[in-house]
């Protein structure tokens, strides 16, 4: 893994490309002033973004690290920074600093593994960066399936290129579904927890999953039900940070920092802190 | 060992201010904080205690950390200049001066802070030994002996006569620079004074804490304590305790507009804030009864399952002085830890 | 304080025996003889309950947040000086007195232990009252210091041992204790007065450049029950966590006081926390001086459900211009 900054200082990164995914869902492609990959990463790491002053906050890299031009950022509009985000327009400079966190471990646990995503809503943004690094080595790993589910049709992020490049893919399953019935929408319909025990899962899968906490809780509790067990299911947090490097000191759970021990952590090492989160 | 009479000790502070920055308990308003020095300020090597503690010298209530300009859609970054002179902490107390380890542990782990770095490898301690705790002092407990500080230099104070001995080898060449203020002694006076606070130490009715449930229960187990409730129930949610707090090291990032650019500057924050970890959908810690114990949990179990088993604590009483409602470290430990002294 | 106390407790068992209360806001004795601490007691451990002359904490505000949940009546123990608070929250709907059962406490004059450390007096390890003086065992051996010299700020010019609100009081009023006044309440404000422009600002930068934003004195403050400060609220522009600049510690504090100005029952609890003892109630007791002034007396507090002299209109009412013809 990269050494990390030593600073909080940032560099600065140029937004290229805004594609509007959802309706409150924006992706952005920042690149170097020289117009290069701002920094390296590995699958499930973050970057601090920052509008000056307006603020700066942790996202999750959206970008596969095999991606060599540049990197993606999912962003769902959800307060301060992100409404700001949102009004971007390319050309327009960020400052960017990272990468931080622990990443997934796609090189050691994940190795070898059938893979189960599981995501809800904006809560694909960091696996899909992990998807496209399993996609590109793919002879590192197993069966890979996917289970994506949204409020709505309009909700599901990046649809284009799961429908585009990831459901043909051979060894690669994409099961969609969104919450309530809709016009023109012909897959399945119900909230990703159910949907987890009706598609006959085998056990020998490891998980990653994300999305809103509610749908994480249930989801695990019917993975349980299914004879999944905690130390199978892995999964990535987000709570308020703002130096990144573990100084700060308000992301923490317990005597874990999720910005330098996280954000990936597998439920039964999460059983061990406090449920703070 | 070195001397200097009291009486003199101004034109001490004079040539060392005259090379570098000095900073020393002084008294403003009625209250002691470490300031600089300046020609007539009203110095307090006899009070106890700074209101701040002097982690302010190293980690300040607020320091600039970078400078934007914008112009239309581009941004240039200008990062702050970090200290690169020397400058002098003068008159830093035994269990101040043990907050600095603690500080560094975080501060300078990998990656390191480079502003606190900075300030840490120029700045020069000047210790102060203690000879009339306050009945709040427990910084024994923490193995701190407050009749020596662990810091560059190392002074005490008897009978109008200030004695100092070097210990480091920044003590060493400050020592070399004002040695035409400082005779020869022997170290009498010092010993003699030492033994004498040591029986006060003895003395002191915090003592023995008995801390060590701390260490030996699971960290699950204690944070699920019903008594957090009750501890926290009329916590005002202020920061006091941890603004005067030596080991409190958390800090927000903000930005400012000045007019001219905008700075980045950090500060001092407070887990004991209701927006510490406010996000705009949700706050991990919902109520006081979180945020309190999250402030206890850190100094006495976090820190040390962290850092060795050094507890995030350094006993210098300040929040048992400030606290508005007169809850504290002491209370929350015995009520959880029991009193097994 | 020693018969008050056996008499209050005695009081709060029969209150939690005849079943009108269910806990009760106490003072919870320290580590030392002067640290209580503000406490929620229930039946189990009612006879823990402190009185002496170390609650000086307002507990009113407490009553916010404290009288939610409980299946009965919440018991609060108030001083004479804590009921104007009280009454002031209920007038602010703060509070729903229907939910608290009041009980009105004697009070002789708490103690400001800061005052005491003041002197010089340190190592203090107990506290006894001795008549008119305290006398104080500390590890340096044994002082002592009359009690009028080291009250709290809002003892020095007590309100009177009458209380203004309350269901109920422990003993009544007119055979409680006479509680001497030791100060007239407005010579530290006239000080500031009669300084010119530019001194009274140089003397109020010295006391505030001491400020760290600890929030204490709002927090504290019976006055101060926004759900979300101005001053903690992103969106109004103004939030901080430090003062970014020397305007900003000024104004922290006078907005703060304008924004109490009328409200404010000069409890003192402000000046009470503040960890830099920066005299917080003065410029609280400028602004009660000045509407007393212009709008004629005026207690906050003295009675609920009032309408103060700032939110109510009369033709009597001074001109706005009144201010330039005020230094």
């Amino acid at each position: 893994m990269m050494k990390r900054p030593e600073e909080q200082i940032p560099a600065l990164g140029v937004v290229t490309d805004v594609r509007r995914d959802t309706p409150d869902v924006k992706t952005f492609r920042v690149v170097s002033p020289e117009g290069k990959k701002p920094l390296e990463h590995m699958p499930g790491q973050c970057a601090m973004l920052s509008l000056p002053g307006i603020g700066e906050g942790m996202f999750s890299i959206t970008s596969s690290p095999t991606q060599e031009e540049y990197m993606e950022f999912s962003i769902k509009k959800c307060g301060h920074l992100t409404s700001w985000l949102h009004e971007l327009e390319p050309g327009q400079m960020v400052t960017i600093r990272g990468p931080y966190g622990n990443g997934f471990p796609v090189e050691t646990e994940l190795k070898g593994k059938n893979l189960l995503f599981i995501a809800g809503g904006i809560g694909l943004a960091p696996l899909h960066s992990v998807i496209n690094y399993c996609r590109h080595y793919r002879q590192n790993y197993g069966d890979i399936e996917i289970i994506y589910g949204s409020r709505s049709m309009d909700d599901l992020v990046d649809i284009r290129e799961i429908q585009e490049e990831w459901e043909p893919e051979e060894g690669l399953k994409v099961h969609l579904t969104i919450d309530r019935p809709q016009d023109g929408w012909n897959g399945h319909v119900g909230f990703v927890p159910n949907y987890v025990k009706e598609l006959n899962l085998s056990l020998d899968k490891t998980v990653l999953i994300c999305g809103p906490p509610i749908m994480i809780k249930f989801t695990l509790q019917n993975l349980q039900e299914l004879g999944f067990s905690r130390e199978q299911v892995y999964t990535t947090m987000e709570l308020r940070m703002k130096c990144g490097i573990g100084k700060c000191g308000r992301c923490n759970i317990g005597s874990k920092y999720v910005c330098k021990d996280g954000p990936v952590f597998r439920f039964d090492q999460l059983d061990e802190l406090p449920d703070e989160y | 060992m070195l001397k200097i009479a009291l009486a003199g000790i101004d034109r001490l502070f004079a040539a060392i201010a005259a090379s570098k920055k000095l900073y020393l308990p002084i008294e403003n308003a009625g209250e002691v904080e470490f300031s600089e020095y300046s020609e007539g300020a009203k110095v307090r090597l006899d009070a106890l205690q700074t209101v701040k503690s002097a982690k302010d010298a190293f980690f300040p209530f607020t320091e600039n950390m970078m400078q934007f300009h914008t112009d239309g859609k581009n941004i240039s970054v200008e990062a702050a200049k970090r200290v690169d002179e020397d400058f002098v902490v003068f008159g830093v107390r035994a269990c101040d001066a043990r907050s600095f380890s603690i500080l560094d542990k975080v501060f300078l782990a990998d990656p390191p802070d480079s502003f606190y770095a900075a300030r840490r490898a120029h700045g020069i301690i000047v210790g102060l030994a203690c000879h009339r705790p306050e009945e709040t002092c427990f910084c024994t407990n923490f193995g701190i002996d407050p009749t020596k500080p662990e810091t560059d230099v190392t002074a005490w104070i008897e009978d109008g006569v200030l004695y100092w001995e070097a210990q480091t080898e920044k003590g060493k060449a400050l020592t070399e620079e004002i040695s035409a203020f400082l005779e020869a002694s022997d170290e009498k006076a010092v010993e003699e004074q030492r033994e004498r606070t040591k029986k006060i130490l003895e003395r002191l009715p915090l003592a023995n804490l008995d801390l060590s449930y701390f260490k030996t229960h699971p960290e699950l187990e204690i944070f699920k304590r019903p008594e957090w409730k009750e501890l926290s129930s009329h916590c005002l949610g202020c920061g006091t305790c941890t603004f005067v707090c030596p080991t409190c090291q958390c800090y927000d990032i903000r930005d400012y507009n000045t007019g001219h650019g905008i700075v980045r500057y950090r500060c001092w924050d407070s887990c004991m804030y209701s927006d510490f970890t406010l996000m705009a959908a949700v706050n991990s810690r919902k109520s006081q009864v979180e945020r309190f114990r999250q402030r206890f949990m850190h100094k006495l179990v976090y820190n040390p399952i962290n850092h060795e088993g050094e507890f995030g604590c350094v006993g210098c009483g300040r929040c048992l002085r400030k606290c508005p409602i007169s809850m504290n470290i002491v209370k929350v430990a015995k009520t959880l830890g029991g009193e097994q002294a | 304080m020693r018969d008050i106390r056996e008499k209050l407790l005695k009081k709060i068992h029969e209150l939690f025996d005849a079943g009108v209360v269910d806990r009760v806001v106490g003072w919870k004795a320290g580590e030392f003889c002067y640290d209580v601490t503000p406490a929620l007691f229930n039946a189990g451990n009612i006879d823990e309950i402190l009185y002496d002359a170390f609650c000086g904490p307002n507990q009113s505000k407490f009553l916010v947040k404290g009288a939610e949940g409980g299946e009965k009546k919440i018991l609060a123990l108030l001083k004479p000086c804590d009921t104007y608070s009280y009454n002031q929250l209920i007038t602010e709907h703060r509070i729903d007195p229907e939910k608290i059962y009041a009980l009105g406490i004697p009070c002789t004059g708490m103690v400001d232990i800061n005052k005491i450390r003041a002197l010089g007096i340190s190592g203090i390890l107990g506290i006894e009252e001795d008549g008119e003086n305290l006398k104080i065992e500390t590890l340096y051996g044994t002082e002592s210091c009359k009690k009028a010299d080291v009250l709290l700020e809002r003892c020095l010019v007590c309100k009177g041992k009458n209380h203004v609100a309350g269901d109920e009081l422990l003993i009544p009023d007119e055979e409680a204790p006479e509680v001497p006044k030791c100060a007239e309440r407005m010579t530290e404000v006239e000080k500031l007065e009669a300084m010119s422009p530019e001194e009274r600002f140089n003397w109020w930068r010295s006391q505030l450049s001491k400020c760290i934003r600890c929030n204490a004195c709002r927090n504290a403050c019976p006055a101060c029950t926004c759900r979300t400060c101005v001053f903690d609220n992103p969106s109004s522009g103004v939030s901080a966590k430090v003062n970014t600049n020397d305007f900003e510690e000024n104004m922290f504090h006078i907005i703060r006081a304008f924004h109490v100005a009328g409200r404010c029952t000069d409890c003192g609890e402000c000046s009470r926390v503040c960890p830099q003892n920066i005299p917080l109630h003065l410029l609280n007791r400028k602004f009660i001086k000045d509407i007393d002034e212009f709008y004629g007396e005026y207690q906050a507090g003295a009675e609920p459900n009032v309408r103060g002299p700032l939110i109510s209109y009369t033709e009597q009412d001074v001109e706005p211009s009144i201010v330039m013809t005020r230094g």
